[in-house]
């Protein structure tokens, strides 16, 4: 009740998809928790209205999605279509994960801003949130 | 003001949650919001989950919301985790454990930091909880931080609250002899499909038979929340707690007793705004390390500080 009022950056980290495998997101949610954000973190399969779901009951600044199963192209097009269906449309999106770089503008048209790709120094996703997101 | 209100009015949840993020936030906008909204508040029934670390307080919460979904009822939930005291950071995990509500229409979950906030809640927790009464939720499921012995604010936010143990684990025991005890409406050993629940439940039972006479005894209750088992039982319990409350008077008194510690822990901080405005931070410091020097005691320098203000 003390604290003066503040604004915290919130991060939905979410992976969509059937792999099972999420060291990769984890280690991206803590360095966020590191770098002074909030970050709600789903589990893994999760489809693409569970991640535009809990993007608008979290009212989140920023979706990070990550996945490594390849079905980047089938999923994150539905993902980013129910963000816009409930009237997210104002979140800043990246992604990352295993991501073939012939895919790069495609993912960029559909409004991701950064892809991270396997040896991405976690500070540099720190760094664009705080870049791109404005209080 | 923009057209957030009217939105949340009509039941957009978008707009809900624009709402809970500026209150939370503490923005000019949030206390107008509180106080356009609290008078629609006070009809949901309010439930605090509380137990230890790990003890299945988010699994408990998600299976006792799928009950009363099964009943027609609506809930929001609100699952508060702790921020880190030197990032100011946070992972917000609860809602791993709530999945199969995701997409359900009458169920709206939102994670908070704890913002440094002691107690096992946060810092806005009873103006989010209010708001999210306003909006119409039949009720308000809160999941406090699973702290130790700290979490006694709950029993300021919830009508009802549910405290959490687990067999096994020996400190439960312990925890209740810590006067933890006092705060439960009802306890659930969850977990019961490990053994030892019902070793549990038999040295609960006996605590309780310690209890002074006459004193509402809580049940005890046995779930296995990742199977969703026992929830008729424990959402029947939480009806009964809620009868009890308002054949007994009690219900009043809590909801007096509640808006006192509100309205004074606000006050409280309001004052506080006030001392350290009227005292520049040089002169603060100052004045605190005379106290450190042994020169003032802290009675005098603070009736100085408080002195400050009145001029
Ligand atoms: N065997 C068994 N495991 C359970 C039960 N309920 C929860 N769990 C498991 O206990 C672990 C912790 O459950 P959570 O619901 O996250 O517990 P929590 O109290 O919310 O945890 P924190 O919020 O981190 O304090 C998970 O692995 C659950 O699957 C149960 O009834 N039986
Ligand atoms: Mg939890």
């Amino acid at each position: 009740m003390t604290a003066p009022a503040t604004k915290k950056i919130r991060v939905l980290i979410a992976k969509p998809g059937l792999d099972g495998h999420d060291r990769g997101a984890k280690v991206v949610a803590r360095a966020l928790r590191d770098g002074g954000c909030e970050v709600i973190y789903t589990g893994i399969r999760q489809t693409p209205e569970m991640i535009a779901e809990a993007a608008l009951q979290e009212d989140v600044d920023v979706v990070g999605l990550s996945i490594l199963s390849g079905a980047h192209l089938e999923l994150f097009p539905r993902v980013v279509d129910e963000l816009k269906k409930r009237g997210v449309d104002d979140v800043l999106l990246f992604c990352g994960g295993i991501i073939p770089e012939d895919d790069t503008a495609k993912l960029e048209a559909l409004g991701f801003t950064a892809i991270f790709r396997p040896g991405t120094n976690t500070q540099d996703i720190v760094k664009f949130v705080y870049e791109h997101v404005s209080n | 003001m923009d057209d957030i209100l009217e939105r949340f009015l009509r039941g957009e949840r978008r707009a809900l949650a624009r709402v809970i993020s500026r209150v939370e936030n503490q923005t000019p906008e949030g206390r107008e919001y509180v106080r356009a909204l609290f008078p629609r508040s006070g009809r949901a029934h309010t439930i605090g989950v509380t137990g230890g670390a790990g003890s299945g307080k988010s699994t408990l919460t998600g299976a006792l919301a799928a009950e009363y979904r099964r009943r027609g009822r609506t809930v929001g939930i609100v699952a508060v985790d702790p921020s880190s005291p030197f990032t100011q950071g946070a992972i917000l995990g609860d809602r791993i454990r709530m999945q199969d509500l995701a997409l359900d229409e009458g169920v709206y979950v939102r994670s908070m930091a704890s913002r440094g906030a002691l107690g096992g809640l946060a810092p806005t927790i009873d103006d989010v909880v209010a708001v999210m009464d306003a909006f119409g939720f039949d009720y308000v499921l809160i999941e406090t931080v699973g702290a130790g012995q700290d979490e006694v604010e709950i029993a300021g936010t919830a009508l009802t609250t549910i405290l959490v143990n687990n067999p096994g684990t020996g400190d439960d025991i312990q925890a209740m002899k810590a006067g933890i005890i006092e705060i439960a409406d009802i306890l659930v050993v969850n977990k019961a499909d490990h053994p030892g629940a019902d070793v549990l439940v038999s040295q609960l039972q006996a605590l309780l038979a310690l209890a002074p006479a006459g004193s509402r005894r809580p049940p005890i209750l046995k779930t296995t929340a990742i199977r969703g088992e026992g929830f008729g039982a424990l959402a029947d319990a939480v009806a009964e707690h809620r009868a009890y409350l308002e054949s007994s008077g009690g219900l009043a008194e809590q909801r007096a007793q509640d808006a006192r510690h509100q309205v004074l822990s606000i006050a409280r901080a309001i004052l506080l705004e006030q001392i350290r405005a009227a005292t520049p931070a040089e002169e603060l410091e100052a004045l605190v390390l005379r106290v450190a020097s042994r020169e003032l005691d802290p009675h005098s320098a603070a009736e100085l500080l408080a002195a400050a203000v009145r001029r």
